[in-house]
């Protein structure tokens, strides 16, 4: 993978989109700093990115998270808690309210008590936003949120993605869903193991772009009108 | 009564017990990081890999702790760079290491004379054998490994749970990975004594097991661990001085036995007990779906 070269500012909300194998997980673990880029920089706020990882939230894709784990909703989110107190510190009563206040806030409140591997899919995506709004992150990094959740869960996570970029925070979203990518990202990143075209949603997100990021692995369906049955 | 004030009339009965306590209690610990992280082969491994150590210096004359802590710790670090690189298949690497490490220690011990008496031994424990000089040396390096691993409880738990967001928030992964290796490689060493290289492991990974099917918390599952450990080996030791049979594979069938009655009766994840809720879960389906809850009965 080579040739990604992109730049915002804080608040973006930047769609990552590509075919399978076309290096969205890669890219998004270059930024956690799972791998290391052979050559090149990440930067976040002017520094080096790994000197800013305390406030790098990672909302994982379901599929690799360990449901069976002992933990509840709540010890899960509390993790997000636990950079900003340091070594040697336990989370205190302050914590847990804030723990709990983030889970109120996406809706699972009184359930922090319960094992994660008693919520739906849409309800465990939530566990783990909450984990990343109590971080106070200035990234925050969602892989594949979309995938295998309703309409309803999709309502909250937007929300929420919302209102990281609203308060300054920048977020990246590694997607299949090209809806969402229309409808909640300022930016657009087209990868196709080399970087295809960046920028604002609205000139980068054209039928042209997308063909040259899927190839012939999609058709397109642009502007098809949809006629409702009258009752 | 006297079934269990017998036995401990004898003092090399009561340096058992207190030997049996203090590592299964260790065990139990370090174990459920062990269940949590899927270290068991590694676990196995670095049991393997220390017999040289405990080989040498039992020909030296020396307290086999101190041989089986150089190579544990060596091997330790040698596991946590080798699963650093990506380039070796990682299971296969450590497999052959392991295995030759052990080799090396049969044959160390081949050249010397009363062989089949002293593999024996060294293979399956001797906890009947221990001093009370061994008992102390237990106990402290016990309280160290248990300190530090509960003093980065919170680190070793959000690195089991999920390494990705741990290397993303920037903490110390390798070091963390490593540190964890030499705690559960110094538990193996200070274990060796009571059942031995081949059956060490089952004190470590059965206890944890067994909590784990009775909790769905990690605190609850990590006190559970250790009484359970620590009351298995009490246990197998009277029945092994009741029945005459070898002490450290009696604790070992001990744990299995209780693991087993978890695995029946355990209150959620038991088979009895799943299969209950699943009969009641018909019920309580539609009250979830009423209240417009989604939830997915497990």
């Amino acid at each position: 993978m080579a040739g990604v070269d992109a730049r915002v500012a804080p608040g973006a909300i930047v769609g990552v989109i590509g075919p399978n194998g076309s290096g969205k997980s890669t890219l998004l673990k270059a930024i956690a700093g799972v791998l290391r880029p052979h050559s090149g920089e990440i930067m976040l706020g002017g520094a080096p990115i790994r000197q800013e990882a305390t406030r790098i939230a990672f909302v994982p894709q379901r599929e690799e998270v360990n449901w069976d784990f002992p933990v509840t909703a709540r010890d899960v989110v509390m993790m997000g808690r636990y950079r900003a107190l340091g070594w040697l510190r336990w989370p205190g009563k302050a914590d847990r309210e804030r723990a709990d206040a983030a889970l109120e806030r996406l809706g699972l409140g009184g359930l922090g008590h319960r094992h994660i591997s008693q919520f739906s899919g849409g309800q465990q995506q939530r566990i783990f936003l909450a984990r990343a709004l109590v971080q106070e992150p200035r990234l925050v990094l969602l892989d594949e949120p979309f995938t295998g959740i309703d309409v309803h869960n999709r309502a909250i996570v937007h929300e929420l993605i919302r209102a990281f970029a609203d308060d300054g925070v920048t977020v990246l979203v590694a997607t299949h869903d090209l809806d969402e990518v229309r409808a909640t990202t300022t930016h657009v990143l087209c990868l196709n193991r080399d970087m295809v075209a960046f920028g604002p949603t609205p000139t980068t997100f054209t039928p042209a772009n997308l063909r040259a990021t899927f190839g012939g692995q999609m058709a397109m369906f642009e502007q098809v009108p949809i006629f409702e049955r009258a009752p | 009564m006297s079934w269990l004030t017998e036995p401990l009339q004898y003092g090399f009965m009561q340096r058992a017990m207190m030997e049996v306590v203090i590592i299964g209690a260790l065990c139990g610990l370090v174990g459920c990081f062990v269940v949590l992280r899927g270290l068991a082969f590694i676990g196995d491994a670095l049991a393997h890999a220390v017999f040289p150590g405990v080989v040498l210096s039992y020909i030296a004359g020396q307290s086999i702790m101190i041989g089986a802590f150089v190579f544990g710790g060596m091997t330790a670090l040698g596991i946590g760079i080798l699963s650093r690189s990506r380039r070796v298949s990682e299971d296969s690497a450590i497999g052959v290491v392991f295995a030759a490490f052990f080799a090396l220690g049969v044959v160390i011990l081949s050249r010397q004379g009363g062989f089949n008496r002293d593999l024996g031994s060294l293979l399956f424990g001797n906890i009947l054998g221990v001093s009370m000089n061994d008992v102390w040396i237990t106990a402290v390096i016990g309280v160290v490994v248990a300190g530090i691993l509960l003093a980065l409880l919170k680190e070793f738990t959000l690195l089991a749970f999920d390494p990705t967001m741990a290397r993303a928030a920037g903490y110390p992964v390798f070091a963390l990975d490593v540190l964890l290796l030499l705690l559960v490689s110094a538990t193996i060493v200070v274990s060796l004594q009571t059942v031995g290289n081949i059956l060490i492991l089952a004190l470590i990974v059965t206890p944890p097991a067994t909590a784990r099917l009775l909790t769905d918390r990690l605190g609850r599952m990590m006190v559970a661990s250790v009484l359970i450990a620590a009351s298995c080996g009490v246990m197998g030791l009277y029945f092994s001085y009741h029945a005459g049979t070898a002490a450290g594979a009696t604790i070992v069938l001990t744990a299995t036995a209780v693991f087993l009655l978890a695995v029946v009766f355990a209150p959620t994840h038991g088979l009895l007990g799943g299969y209950l809720q699943r009969r009641r879960g018909h019920h309580h389906a539609h009250h979830f779906h009423a209240a417009g809850e989604e939830v997915e009965l497990s």
